[in-house]
């Protein structure tokens, strides 16, 4: 009995002191900058010292913020993107799925933007995107079409981001789709077809339930994504776009932060942004949940 | 036969579909390497110049001089490599206890962790870099490697996943044979997850590789630079100048390394990535 207590002391010894880093690493690099943040976020922080309590100041601001409202709206709007990239990965593994020659070489192909550097997308893509000899316009002026200077123009700035987002995504969500085709057992589509059910209905009732999960999947994880986007705003226009029209939720954080050292009022955005996060993730749990539920 | 024959058609429309497709994914990259190699006269040619007439590799050379990108590369070999080795060994170790080793309060302090995956990185870098900042290493690149040396909560989750699938006989086997704990993860568990950790290692090596916003805050000595923020600083330099094929030269160096390695990892990188959405 002894020798067992014994056993399973050093068993539990082990195992504290094989998660000790994972666990340090959370309190010191998460939980506490965390918390710090969230304090911060009801002070006049400004990084240098002064760090007084100033209850909802900030919030209040930042509801009143035009260009809060305006980064925010461009987050938002920004996700148009997500159907349109859904719907285009679908169709695309669905192709995919098929015994054709070549799927392997294009899956690669279309994978390729996926993996490649952000920074060095934003670059390439900003200069497609010139008004004089942009390839975009270029290839535009083989229909006909004069097209416009599309990253200093208010209008066209967030739709020539979204092609570019989708563009560069597109690769990823197709590849999830496609290991959710392969997964639906062949006997379900031989069934139907016995059946005398035609394509569309067998995407209706088969493909379409069966890749459920995965779309859900893919629409929490860009919604997460989209909601920190960065790296192509902040190279691609360098100040946040004509008017402001292509500033994000993140680039205003961060211009606030580190430009005008309003750590503070940055810090209350960052948590209204972790609190929309938060929110997300929770309705893909519970969501997650049910349908596993569902499946029983 | 008709329905094999409709099987037929509908397969080549659907292929030249995707292969049109295909040309709009690989058209930018194309186009990079092309103006990479073009005189300035051919960057601004009306019609486009798919194939400069010489394939000038002048630019090639400058971007050495031009910018720091030498640099730049050694910082960013730096950064993923001591993340990724180092931070490999601490999350499969991690993974290991967590998956087949018993100790009081487990489950909530993986459930912990995994809560991290909620919290997004803008939420918390603020009071990191002033915390990193009184520790003098602003300006360094200790902010972007320490933190990684910790562990990898993703990484945790999937390698404990996929140990939940390898027998426990085996360890308990090795561990009546007098094996220590460590000795069952080195000699044991490690080789059987290798498969596992070699997935996430790569994803992890392309993620860190990538970064764009903690690199931005924490360096601004252009020596200290990762490749990333190099290429961008190129882009914002010579962009004035329009000296296009210097950029795109810089670029396709950034963009080479990670080519190479999908192309070479392809099957596992896809494997893994397909993995982690069905899994999640």
């Amino acid at each position: 009995m002894k020798t067992k207590s014994n056993l399973y002391r050093k068993e539990s010894y082990y195992g504290y002191l094989f998660v000790l880093a994972p666990v340090l690493g959370f309190l010191l690099f998460t939980l506490y900058p965390l918390l710090y943040s969230l304090y911060g976020s009801f002070t006049d922080w400004d990084g240098l010292g002064r760090m007084d309590f100033i209850g909802l100041a900030n919030f209040k601001e930042i509801f009143m913020d035009e260009q809060f409202h305006k980064a925010s709206f461009n987050t938002l709007f920004m996700m148009i993107g997500i159907p349109i990239e859904i719907v285009l990965a679908l169709l695309l593994a669905l192709g995919l799925n098929r015994k054709m020659f070549g799927t392997t070489t294009f899956r690669v192909v279309y994978y390729i933007p996926v993996i490649s550097s952000l920074a060095a997308i934003s670059i390439l893509w900003q200069w497609a995107y010139n008004g004089d000899y942009g390839l975009v316009n270029q290839f535009l002026a083989l229909f006909g079409i004069e097209g416009p200077n599309w990253l200093t123009d208010k209008y066209t700035v967030k739709p020539a981001l979204i092609i570019m987002m989708v563009w560069k995504n597109l690769g990823y969500s197709m590849l999830l789709y496609l290991a959710a085709l392969q997964s639906v057992p062949k006997d379900y589509y031989e069934a139907a077809s016995l059946d005398g059910a035609n394509g569309f209905q067998i995407f209706k009732h088969i493909t379409f339930p069966m890749v459920k999960p995965v779309t859900f999947f893919i629409v929490v994880t860009k919604i997460i994504g989209g909601a920190q986007i960065f790296t192509e705003i902040n190279i691609m226009t360098s100040t946040g776009g004509p008017e402001y029209s292509s500033a994000s939720v993140v680039f205003y954080v961060w211009q606030k932060a580190f430009g005008n050292l309003q750590m503070g009022y940055a810090s209350a955005m960052a948590m209204l942004l972790g609190i929309f996060i938060f929110v997300v993730t929770l309705v893909q749990f519970k969501m997650n949940e049910r349908s596993s539920r569902d499946l029983e | 036969m008709l329905s094999a024959k409709k099987f037929k058609i509908s397969n080549l429309l659907i292929f030249i579909l995707i292969s049109i497709g295909a040309v709009f994914m690989i058209a930018p990259l194309v186009w990079t390497v092309s103006t990479s190699f073009k005189t300035k006269a051919e960057v601004f040619a009306l019609p486009p110049v798919w194939i400069p007439e010489t394939f000038n590799f002048v630019k090639y050379a400058e971007i050495w001089e031009k910018g720091p990108l030498l640099s730049g590369i050694q910082n960013s070999l730096l950064i993923t490599l001591c993340v990724t080795i180092i931070g490999t060994f601490t999350s499969s170790l991690a993974a290991y206890s967590f998956a087949k080793l018993r100790f009081k309060y487990k489950n909530v302090i993986f459930m912990l962790l995994l809560s991290s995956l909620m919290i997004p990185y803008p939420a918390i870098m603020i009071p990191q870099f002033i915390m990193f900042s009184e520790f003098g290493w602003v300006d360094t690149l200790k902010p972007l490697i320490v933190p990684g040396l910790f562990g990898n909560i993703m990484m945790i989750f999937f390698l404990r996943q996929y140990l939940t699938s390898v027998p426990g006989a085996i360890i308990e086997a090795a561990k009546i044979d007098g094996a220590s704990y460590f000795g069952i993860f080195s000699r044991i568990v490690f080789p059987l997850i290798r498969p596992a950790v070699a997935a996430q290692v790569i994803l992890w090596f392309m993620a860190i590789w990538n970064d764009y916003l903690a690199p931005i805050i924490y360096l601004n000595s252009p020596e200290k630079q990762t490749l990333q923020l190099v290429i961008a600083n190129f882009n914002a330099t010579y962009a004035i100048q329009t000296d296009y094929p210097l950029i795109m030269a810089a670029s396709f160096v950034a963009l080479l390394p990670m080519l190479v390695i999908f192309l070479v990892f392809q099957k596992q990188i896809i494997e893994s990535v397909a993995i982690s959405g069905v899994k999640g």
